[in-house]
């Protein structure tokens, strides 16, 4: 079986966010990029996915040049081939997912992994977008999964527990934190990968959704009033809980 | 074009989310901003008192009911509200930022060939044209953005919109039975998590964080949350530890959260958990290390230790709580 993973190249989560000059991007600026952290979940269980039923991972990733990098670490934990759909990044959720989905579609990949958000943008759409575009199945937010046959029985997370969810393939799984454990890539992974090719092509383009009109910092919070140092400032505390911020 | 706007009722268990009457709400305001017609739609088996979302301003609700659908399917509840948005010619769809919208918002989005912003904090009405604002980067940045296309799905944060003002009508509700909905995707059980409530839906969190040195003093933080009424959270220092489940985790790889008060104690303030917590509306912060970064957020800090301060507080909320 064909299996697809999509990963995305984004700021370090440790980064300061400084705003750019047209202010609707950011100041790429001092930024270090990583491979997003829910995409690894992602791709190990592409990995292992494959490990059981065998059939070749593909990596595709749509951004840069400097995406590579990102792809590169999936091949070294043991993807066999990557494709980066080069695009200027005009972030629209929708764009992104058609170009992925018209590259997942010539790849003929009938699973499809994503991690369940991207930590950038935040929209947490992408996999699901992607699936309706293919007309594939389709369960968010995976912490386990099980896959016989044609038949998927995905847990994925809501608010307050678990649903288990009943699908089959062809289908598009978002991995949260908690559905493995990420594998670190070996010397010899890391030497092999060197020696694959990306694939590189432009990303369809497509009718764009969405204009961003402006970036701009949250409003900084007033810096808060320490009250004490020991429990003789619990009284003042709950007071001020109560009459001041009304909370409690 | 039918100047419409539908607004999703998300139910669990039959009863309808909270976050679901906040973004009725919304809806009602916006419709009244850009002079639309408004309404609701529901779908599962029983579902209590549809009538009461009048209170929001909503007359009309329509809701699909079938036994298979008392449990969340994609494929059929996206078929649904997808189908009536065409049937009524609606060009503005709004969802509830929960797990259930997030979901369902970008399937039904594809079919309708719309755009979408998720998460957003507000939405503003100038000259007929919604701006909304959404965090992005973990809430490190916001961005404004407008939908190009005639179709429009916004989601909403929950617990960041006001409800405001209540009325006192009734909506009319029109029950369909679906025969034979797409079940293709299904959830056939739903494993309710052993937390008593869900940091994503809580309105006060108590979160620990390593300062609680040890898996068995996080009763501490237990008997305070008991005592509030409150959901526990976590850092990710203590989940990575296996102290607490991911599904407490908050911060930008956990949870973000807007609570009314969010009471951090024992953690330190690392940048990715400010990330998910820095937008609650009022922070305590319990450290003992006076510099640490949670207090630049906090509005009010204890710069005192975890083991004698957490005790004294929980006995005196006992107090005023009788
Ligand atoms: C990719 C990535 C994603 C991440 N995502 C998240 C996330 O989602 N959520 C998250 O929380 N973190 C996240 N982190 C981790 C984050 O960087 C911090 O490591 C983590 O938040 C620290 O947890 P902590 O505050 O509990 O522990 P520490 O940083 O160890 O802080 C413990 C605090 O307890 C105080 N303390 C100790 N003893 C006492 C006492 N007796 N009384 C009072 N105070 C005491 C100390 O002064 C200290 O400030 C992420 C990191 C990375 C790299």
């Amino acid at each position: 079986m064909k299996i697809a993973v999509c990963v995305s190249h984004v700021p370090d989560t440790a980064t300061k966010i400084v705003i750019g000059s047209d202010s609707k991007t950011i100041d790429p600026n001092g930024v270090t990029y990583i491979i997003n952290p829910y995409d690894e979940f992602a791709v190990e269980e592409a990995l292992k996915t494959k490990e059981k039923l065998g059939g070749e991972v593909v990596v595709i990733s749509l951004g840069k040049e400097a995406n590579k990098e990102t792809i590169r670490k999936a091949l070294a934990m043991g993807a066999d081939q990557g494709v980066l759909l080069k695009d200027d990044l005009q972030r629209d959720p929708v764009a992104v997912a058609k170009a992925l989905s018209e590259e997942i579609k010539a790849q003929g990949a009938e699973l499809v992994f994503f991690g369940k958000q991207s930590v950038d943008y935040d929209n947490s759409i992408t996999g699901q977008l992607t699936a309706e575009m293919l007309g594939y199945n389709c369960v968010s937010v995976v912490v386990d999964l099980k896959i016989e046959g044609s038949k998927i029985i995905a847990e994925r997370e809501i608010e307050g527990g678990r649903e288990v969810v009943e699908t089959s393939l062809p289908a598009v799984i978002t991995a949260q934190k908690g559905l493995n454990e990420p594998r670190y890539a070996s010397l010899k992974g890391i030497m092999a990968a060197k020696k694959k090719v990306i694939e590189e092509k432009p990303a369809q383009q497509s009718g764009k959704t969405l204009e961003i009109l402006k970036m701009k910092k949250p409003a900084m919070k007033q810096p808060g009033r320490i009250i004490g140092t020991d429990k003789t400032a619990v009284a003042e505390l709950v007071r001020l809980l109560k009459e001041e911020a009304k909370v409690i | 074009m039918a100047n419409k706007i539908i607004t999703f009722l998300e139910q669990r268990n039959g009863i309808l989310k909270k976050s679901s009457l906040e973004t009725a709400k919304e809806a009602v305001k916006l419709a009244s901003a850009l002079n639309y017609e408004v309404e609701a739609v529901a779908i599962g088996n029983n579902v209590e008192d549809l009538e009461s979302v009048g209170k929001y301003g909503i007359g009309k609700v329509t809701f699909f009911k079938s036994e298979s659908l008392a449990n969340y399917s994609s494929s059929a509840y996206a078929a649904l509200v997808s189908d009536y948005a065409k049937t009524t010619d609606a060009d503005i769809l709004l969802f509830s930022n929960t797990a259930m919208g997030k979901d369902l918002a970008p399937l039904v989005c594809v079919k309708l060939a719309a755009g979408i912003l998720m998460d957003c904090v507000s939405l503003e009405v100038s000259s007929g044209e919604i701006t909304a604002t959404r965090p992005v980067f973990a809430g490190k940045a916001l961005v404004e953005a407008k939908i190009t296309s005639q179709k429009k799905i916004f989601t909403l944060r929950p617990n960041v919109f006001n409800i405001g003002e209540l009325a006192d009508n009734k909506a009319e509700v029109t029950a369909k039975n679906v025969e034979n909905p797409d079940l293709r995707t299904k959830v056939v059980e739903v494993k309710k998590s052993e937390g008593k409530l869900d940091v994503a839906e809580a309105e006060i969190i108590v979160s620990g964080g390593r300062g609680l040195k040890a898996p068995e003093n996080f009763h501490l933080v237990e008997e305070l949350a008991d005592t509030l009424g409150a959901a526990v959270g976590a850092s990710r220092a203590v989940v990575d530890a296996g102290w607490r489940p991911h599904s407490e985790q908050v911060g930008q790889t956990g949870k973000t959260v807007s609570p009314n008060l969010y009471i951090a104690v024992g953690i330190s303030g690392a940048i990715q958990h400010l990330a998910g917590m820095s937008s609650s509306k009022y922070i305590v912060a319990i450290n003992k290390d006076k510099d640490a970064p949670i207090f630049g957020v906090a509005d009010y800090g204890i710069a005192g230790d975890i083991f004698e301060v957490l005790p004294a507080l929980t006995e005196e909320i006992k107090k005023i709580k009788g």
